[in-house]
């Protein structure tokens, strides 16, 4: 269907801002989320964390917490037997290299906060006194956590997790960055981050008969955790259902089942009761985090700003278990022009636990360096930010050779500048001034793929002309709940009131874990085409009624409109949806998209298919003290079809928001003579408040894409973010003149 | 979280006497930071006495010209309160600088004193920390020190005291009223809270089973000129990395009287009498600010993360005496003029 067709009539919501459809739930406070589901003896888990890095449990002691009325049982190494000891089975759709971490499996200790035990009892408040009447004791191994004290050390992974893409150096990057006429050459360090979303990671464990389970657990895909917990307990898959109809914010942590999951489920089917266990702020800091990363940017320009060479070294830190890759340095193979790119990417295993996806992994982290290193080329050639990056523009995809699917980062720039008074710019760092403050105009590129992952719907047509359709897949804030609901009214012409979308299933049929911007894509094209069966089958069924206005017209000849079928050339002829269904007798008509193969993939392996960004931030730097403030922000994307402006807004707002966290406050500290995470609260692990937050202006640009898939969507979760913060600390040097290279800019660096 | 028994009380004298002089009892009353610490297993109090219905919530004149805040007193309407506004508006803005509005309408002025550092080692069980355990070492002089002291700091202890309303007190002289089964007894403000010395795990000159009545700030209020410049991480929700309580009594051009004291540096708030007794009498200008400045650092001890706190300071000093001396009528500060003010 073509979003263009029926923009003249109601039922048309594609590209409309519809408000999301799930938020008088949220507001009101009716929305369940996984730890606020009950039932009546429920028991509550608390889990003990390890204050070592690196060792072995030498003795645990749980006599005095279970001498606690109310307290059933403690679980830890020495009491869980009989689980798989396999890693196939531990293995979730990440698929990471390695051995996942198995709770309770052994007495080893890999990283700190490692779970140790869990202590279950008839009510929160006594497991968690009881656990602190656990005694367990330690012997401490030497370990090592320090990423910047073992550069060295790094190895280039054969092979990483899904999607993980090996980078591939091109031409003779080393002999052409030497004739370049111009070069910058520069290392940029970031430390750790946590995802941190809103609502702590919980599991609730309704136990029925018969090892019987119902889980709600907060995840980014149902039919991965419903995985997981069958092949670890040995459970039959129609055995276990696991819910999450709503996510409080997850951004990559929900893709991987926590720990939560495997220690409610445990003690559910240990105890044969049900059992919820929710993680503490403290402990949202104990499993995966967006690596820590050093890397090292050269560049090459001729005279005239053309790139002569690239060479992008990134050395992350990964777990002694599992081997964590992201596509950290592809992108700078990809942005630009450029025949000789040199790409290099290693990691370094350290005694912690394993990195895990954060929002836009490894651009967020990679693009920041390469607009950085832009950045200082353009100091370098004393021309202009973004003039350097229309000089280099590429319209095909140089490290494939081959064209965009789409792309209009072209009019990213344009607009962009534009609307932020670019122009206006004085080029010298330190020109412009406010009082007190230095200011500072930074500008800076984005790019993410744009995916598709096989998905697929069904939907239910009754004869009350009422839509319901369902899928396998996530709502993690997104509004995957109502861009579904757009797409399904649209399509059979039914009021968005009488279409309800349903998620967060594993009965449902198949999705994958809403990640990597591909949901809006992938699920809304499932949803597209079950609906275009129903409206099919609808139609069949409209032609066959007695007196049928549509005899002898078809489908191509009729719109599908505000509930009625009426015909294209006489729009006399018409009939309510409803009454087809009520007239024929059916008790309704149901669908579903079987075809798990994308149409199109033939052709769409001939192009990139990528979203763009272009990114003008302005900063105020108070001179004396270094405060540095973001005062202004204008984003402008190429994601294709925005089937919502409003919900797409939020979701670039979102990102843009932590890209100047990312630029300058968030880090969790790791105390390397510890080997631990020391900032574990949302009190010292600081994001930026509502006061830190500037005046952010989104711009969509029209882009129209006719390959990636019929709705023309590319998806918007990650693309917000990347680029945000290196046009921040491109706009804190231009305020002060001073390139801080190591992430967060915190005050003490530039004042 | 521990075991404990809760009671209420409506007395003062009821309070004073239910404590049990050993360190098991605890009074409460907003609990923004002591629920904090026995949810982290910092604090294990094996008995909680709620004081919130105490008589303690009044702000009123004093006999001697000056105004008493009642220990139970909330943040918030202490900041918002007229006479708070009118004569001591550092007072006012310091207190405004702190935490976040949903906190401030808990915590009450008592337990704004006794609130304890956020040194993240302090907050960590697993870690060895002084203040927490006597004798078990301290974490932070050779770990993460970023938000530590640089002043009177020991080699047991370099926590900060995390207060932003203690630091303007202490720049006013204000006197804290206690009372304990021995009767009632005044603290000078600078004697109330301690340096760490070889017993960090004390905060303060209060004896257990004492109890904060009241806060008494004395006549004189500086409420011409004053300045409190908080110099932090992000703009709201985050302690002081370095803060000046600056206030002047001016002569014309020059100086007759100085208080400064500085928060974010050390174990409490920072007084430095000779560099005050230094600017009696100079004239009110940067360079006499900047020998001030060096005075009041001229012992400061950086650790491996927080040397930039010596700079800062001494610029935090001088930025906020010379917006002190420039100060215009100053607008009353509500929440909304507050905010503004925070504005670039």
């Amino acid at each position: 269907m073509n979003a263009s067709n029926t923009t003249n009539t109601d039922t048309s919501y594609i590209g409309r801002p519809v408000n999301r459809v799930d938020g008088v739930l949220k507001v009101t406070g009716k929305a369940q989320y996984a730890g606020e589901y009950n039932t009546s003896g429920l028991l509550h888990g608390i889990v003990i964390c390890s204050p070592i890095p690196r060792g072995k449990i030498t003795s645990v002691s749980t006599s005095d917490a279970l001498k606690v009325k109310g307290v059933k049982k403690v679980f830890t190494h020495e009491n869980v037997k009989g689980l798989p000891w396999f890693d196939l089975s531990y293995k979730d759709m990440e698929l990471l290299p390695g051995s996942p971490f198995r709770p309770f499996y052994s007495n080893e200790i890999l990283f700190s906060q490692q779970p140790v035990a869990l202590v279950v009892a008839e009510s929160l408040e006594l497991a968690r006194y009881a656990s602190t009447l656990v005694r367990i004791q330690y012997e401490t191994a030497e370990f090592e956590t320090s990423l910047e004290r073992n550069l060295k050390k790094g190895f280039t992974p054969r092979r990483g997790k899904t999607g993980y893409e090996k980078p591939k150096s091109r031409g003779k990057a080393e002999r052409a960055l030497k004739k370049a006429d111009v070069k910058v050459e520069a290392a940029y360090f970031h430390g750790a981050e946590h995802h941190n979303p809103m609502e702590m990671f919980s599991s609730t464990v309704l136990y029925e008969n018969d090892d019987k389970l119902t889980i709600y657990d907060k995840t980014q895909g149902v039919l991965n955790s419903q995985s997981y917990v069958t092949r670890v307990f040995g459970l039959k898959s129609k055995n276990v259902r696991v819910l999450s109809p709503f996510v409080g914010g997850a951004f990559g942590s929900g893709l991987r089942p926590q720990y939560q999951l495997f220690m409610s489920v445990l003690a559910a089917l240990d105890l044969k009761q049900s059992v919820r266990v929710t993680l503490t702020r403290q402990q949202m800091f104990s499993f995966g985090h967006r690596p820590i990363t050093w890397q090292k940017l050269e560049l090459g320009a001729n005279k005239e700003g053309r790139l002569m060479g690239i060479s992008h070294t990134a050395i992350s830190e990964t777990s002694r278990f599992e081997t964590y890759t992201e596509n950290v340095v592809n992108w700078s193979g990809r942005l630009y022009e450029c025949e000789n790119v040199r790409l290099d990417y290693q990691l370094v295993p350290l005694d912690v636990n394993s990195p895990l996806d954060m929002r836009a992994p490894g651009a967020a982290t990679g693009v920041l360096a390469l607009e950085c290193a832009m950045d200082e080329l353009a100091y370098a050639l004393n021309i202009d930010p973004l003039e350097l990056r229309l000089k280099n523009y590429t319209e095909i995809d140089p490290a494939m050779k081959r064209a965009f699917s789409s792309k209009n980062l072209m009019d990213c720039y344009k607009q962009g500048a534009e609307h932020f008074g670019w122009e206006k710019r004085s080029y010298q760092p330190r020109s412009m001034k406010d009082g007190k403050h230095l200011i500072g105009w930074g500008m800076s590129s984005g790019m993410w793929d744009a995916m598709m992952m096989p998905a697929r719907a069904k939907a239910r047509l009754t004869p009350d002309g009422k839509l319901t359709v369902s899928s396998a897949t996530a709502d993690i804030g997104t509004g995957t709940y109502t861009i579904m609901t757009q797409i399904a009214a649209e399509t059979l012409g039914l009021p968005l009131n009488d279409v309800t979308f349903m998620l967060g299933d594993s009965s449902f049929v198949f999705a994958p874990f809403e990640g990597g911007s591909s949901t809006a894509a992938s699920v809304g094209t499932a949803v597209l085409y079950v609906c275009q069966n129903i409206k099919e089958e609808v139609f069949k069924l409209a032609q066959k009624i007695d007196g049928s206005p549509f005899h002898n017209t078809s489908i191509e000849k009729v719109v599908f409109a505000n509930g009625y079928i009426t015909s294209e050339d006489d729009p006399q002829q018409t009939i309510a949806i409803a009454e087809v269904l009520q007239r024929s007798g059916v008790k309704f008509i149901e669908e579903k998209s079987t075809d798990l193969k994308l149409k199109n993939l033939i052709k769409q392996g001939k192009y990139s298919r990528n979203t763009h960004s272009a990114v003008f931030v302005e900063v105020k730097v108070d001179e004396d003290l270094g405060m540095i403030s973001v005062t202004r922000v204008v984003s402008a994307v190429a994601a294709g079809t925005i089937i919502n402006p409003k919900t797409s807004r939020s979701q670039v707002l979102g990102g843009v928001i932590w890209g100047i966290s990312m630029a300058l406050h968030e880090d969790t500290f790791l105390d390397n003579n510890l080997g631990r995470f020391m900032n574990h609260d949302l009190a010292e692990y600081h994001i930026p408040v509502h006061a830190d937050n500037p005046e952010i202006e989104v711009i969509f640009v029209r882009e129209k894409d006719e390959i990636i898939n019929p709705l023309g969507v590319k998806g918007l979760g990650e693309i917000g973010i990347i680029g945000v913060a290196s046009a921040v600390a491109n706009a804190v040097f231009h305020a002060t003149g001073k390139r801080v290279r190591e992430f967060p800019i915190t005050l003490d660096k530039v004042f | 979280m521990n075991r404990f028994s809760y009671t209420k009380t409506h007395t003062l004298e009821e309070a004073i006497h239910e404590v049990i002089p050993n360190d098991g009892t605890k009074f409460i009353a907003g609990g923004t930071n002591l629920i904090d610490l026995m949810r982290a297993n910092i604090e294990r109090p094996d008995h909680l006495i709620d004081i919130t219905h105490l008589d303690l919530h009044q702000i009123e004149e004093t006999e001697q010209g000056g105004l008493r805040l009642g220990a139970l007193a909330k943040n918030s309407d202490t900041a918002y309160h007229e006479l708070v506004q009118k004569r001591y508006p550092l007072l006012a803005k310091a207190i405004l600088a702190g935490a976040s509005p949903q906190l401030r309408n808990m915590a009450t002025n008592g337990g704004n004193l006794l609130q304890r550092t956020r040194c993240y080692y302090f907050y960590d069980t697993a870690t060895p920390c002084n203040k927490r355990i006597p004798g078990q070492g301290c974490s932070a002089i050779h770990g993460y020190n970023r938000i530590h002291a640089i002043l009177g700091t020991s080699d047991y202890c370099i926590a900060t005291h995390p207060s932003d309303m203690c630091v303007a007190l202490a720049a006013l002289d204000a006197i804290v009223n206690v009372k304990g089964r021995e009767g009632e007894r005044t603290i000078a403000f600078n004697d109330f809270h301690r340096l760490p010395d070889d017993a960090a795990h004390i905060d303060s000159t209060l004896r257990q089973g004492e109890l904060i009545t009241s806060i008494e700030l004395p006549a004189k209020g500086f409420e011409k000129h004053y300045q409190y410049v908080k110099v932090r991480d992000r703009r709201s929700y985050a302690f002081a990395l370095v803060s000046v309580a600056a206030a002047l009594n001016l002569d014309g051009d020059s100086i007759a009287e100085a208080r400064i004291a500085l928060g974010g540096v050390a174990h409490k708030p920072w007084r430095d009498v000779e560099a005050e007794t230094f600017l009696q009498g100079k004239v009110a200008e940067p360079e006499n600010f900047e020998k001030a400045a060096e005075m009041i650092l001229k012992e400061a001890k950086g650790y491996k993360y927080n040397m930039f706190k010596i700079e800062l300071a001494k610029r935090a000093i001088v930025r906020a005496l010379t917006e002190a001396r420039d100060l215009q009528t100053p607008e009353p500060l509500n929440c909304y003029t507050y905010n503004r003010h925070h504005q670039l």
